[in-house]
């Protein structure tokens, strides 16, 4: 399990315990009826409804502004959707209050487009930023102040990216291939169950984003841990995941098995 | 060929002769006078000529003077910058979550920098001789107050203006809203934090001048009193004094500006 790797000897314990999958529940996250409207843009989600099983890698194509990111924030009430529901590891999110938001939140690890690191600070510091939605406060914040327990937890995950000697680097200093793997393991540090990953090899070269790619298969497959990304790159779609949705004008359009399908039956869907 | 200018329609053309006259009505009102600019000429220079050379007597009390005056400057602007960024946080847009709480809380925290802003410096510090008293802790508080409406105005903007993307990446991450905003929000809007600090610092040091001049402290006290006793060497070895305290600030604000912003990660 991820949260075995990530814990090295001597380390600090989370305070917050982590939930347990309600009894019976085989699916990390169900969304049901999503729907969402920007403005006067009509419906940007008309009723999306998928799952995403345990230890299951996802993905999620479509065109551009076919909604994924849409329903991806939505997920996680990052966007507050119109209707519908959302059960996330067996709990129902959809009314949750801001602080039980928060400490389910804490358990999905999410990976942006453009990475969102905060640009000032040190890649160290950015890791342990990870640990604010379990352990809050003046200790998190930085490494300066961060207890030599954090400190380590953030220094394993930042080696598991390969990034340990870029521990001191300032994150906008960074490549953009590096800056990704750094805000994968700020996602380690959450000690997540599931990585939700919002295009996240679209601002890479090939060869960046094919190492991003192999660092999500390994968490997956090595370390149980549920991934669900968006992709424009209907390959990388079929080679890195169990099951592909596509989402066209807002509605769930195609939910298969990756290894049925080929990238000719996908290329429609960003037409 | 097309117009060098538009021709301008009858409404644009009132307009036009309204702002004329509107600048011309505040000119008047100002009492600007060419005959009375070219005709105090001689007395500049008689002025100038009986304040120099500069008076050396008195430095040592001048430069304990000058020293009250930055030590106020330099305390009023911390005092200030520490109380404005909780003030500049509450005021700034789309950082506070918007409640039925919340909402009025925003709008008292803008009102508060405005009133700070607005009333000048050398008010406050007549505000605060009644309050505290004279000398340079009624400047002290007036430079405070003075340094919250400025840095409180432009901490708010630049928290409003950063980029969302690492306060959203933080809350995903299930982070609280403190601590999303000191660790995603503050350090992106540090180097405007940093520049705007120093030029309040650079400002107050200017006003502190100003503020002896109502009994809140400093050297200003010292001009005042060489200008009523016609001493105008003394006057003149002060105004010297002020321009290489204001110029010294201002060097050195720069210099630290270019350092620190260059920085070492946190």
């Amino acid at each position: 399990m991820a949260q075995a790797l990530l814990q090295p000897a001597g380390a600090i314990a989370p305070a917050v315990p982590t939930l347990q999958p309600a009894t019976g529940s085989p699916c990390d996250l169900k969304v049901e009826g999503l729907c969402k409207s920007f403005g006067r843009e009509k419906n940007v989600l008309s009723g999306v409804s998928f799952s995403v099983g345990r230890r299951e890698a996802v993905a999620l194509i479509g065109s551009n502004g076919a909604g994924k990111s849409t329903a991806l924030r939505c997920a996680l009430r990052l966007i507050e959707p119109e209707a519908g529901s959302v059960l996330l590891f067996g709990e129902d999110i959809s009314a949750a209050r801001q602080y039980q938001l928060r400490r389910v939140r804490a358990e999905v690890g999410f990976v942006f487009q453009k990475h969102n690191l905060v640009p000032r600070v040190s890649a160290l510091t950015n890791v342990i930023h990870g640990n604010l939605g379990r352990n809050g406060g003046l200790r998190g914040w930085s490494q300066l102040l961060a207890s030599a327990g954090l400190r380590e937890r953030a220094m394993a995950c930042l080696e598991r990216v390969g990034l340990a000697d870029h521990a001191m680097k300032r994150a906008d200093q960074l490549s953009g291939g590096q800056s990704q793997r750094v805000a994968i393991a700020r996602a380690l540090m959450q000690q997540p169950r599931m990585i939700v990953a919002d295009e996240p090899v679209a601002s890479l070269d090939p060869v960046a984003g094919q190492e991003v790619m192999d660092l999500f298969h390994q968490l997956t497959r090595e370390e149980g841990i549920t991934l669900l990304f968006t992709s424009h790159n209907v390959q990388q779609a079929l080679d890195y995941s169990d099951r592909i949705l596509a989402i066209r004008q807002g509605e769930v359009v195609l939910d298969e098995d990756s290894r049925v399908l080929s990238a000719a039956d996908l290329g429609h869907h960003y037409g | 060929m097309p117009d060098r200018f538009e021709r301008p329609g009858v409404l644009h053309f009132t307009a036009y002769v309204a702002l004329i006259a509107f600048v011309i009505w505040s000119f008047q009102g100002a009492g600007f006078s060419f005959s009375a600019l070219v005709s105090g000429g001689p007395a500049l220079t008689d002025f100038l000529s009986r304040a120099w050379p500069p008076s050396l007597d008195r430095l040592p009390q001048l430069s304990k003077a000058l020293v009250e005056t930055f030590q106020m400057a330099l305390a009023g602007t911390i005092i200030g910058i520490v109380l404005s960024l909780p003030l500049a946080i509450l005021a700034a847009k789309g950082l506070t979550r918007q409640t039925m709480v919340s909402r009025p809380i925003y709008t008292a925290a803008r009102l508060l920098i405005a009133l700070f802003r607005t009333v000048p410096d050398l008010v406050w510090a007549l505000i605060f001789v009644i309050a505290v008293g004279l000398g340079p802790f009624a400047g002290t508080l007036a430079i405070a107050v003075d340094t919250i409406g400025f840095c409180g105005r432009f901490f708010a903007e630049s928290m409003e203006d950063v980029e969302k993307g690492p306060s959203e990446a933080l809350t995903a991450a299930g982070a609280g809203r403190l601590d999303t905003i000191f660790c995603a929000v503050v350090p992106a809007a540090m180097p405007s934090f940093i520049t705007t600090s120093l030029f309040a610092l650079e400002k107050a040091t200017r006003s502190s001048v100003v503020l002896g001049l109502v009994g809140a402290g400093g050297i200003g006290i010292e001009l005042k009193v060489a200008m009523d006793f016609f001493d105008y060497q003394l006057a003149m070895t002060i105004i010297l004094m002020i321009f290489v305290l204001v110029l010294c600030v201002e060097r050195l604000g720069t210099l630290a500006r270019s350092r620190i912003l260059e920085g070492s990660s946190q």
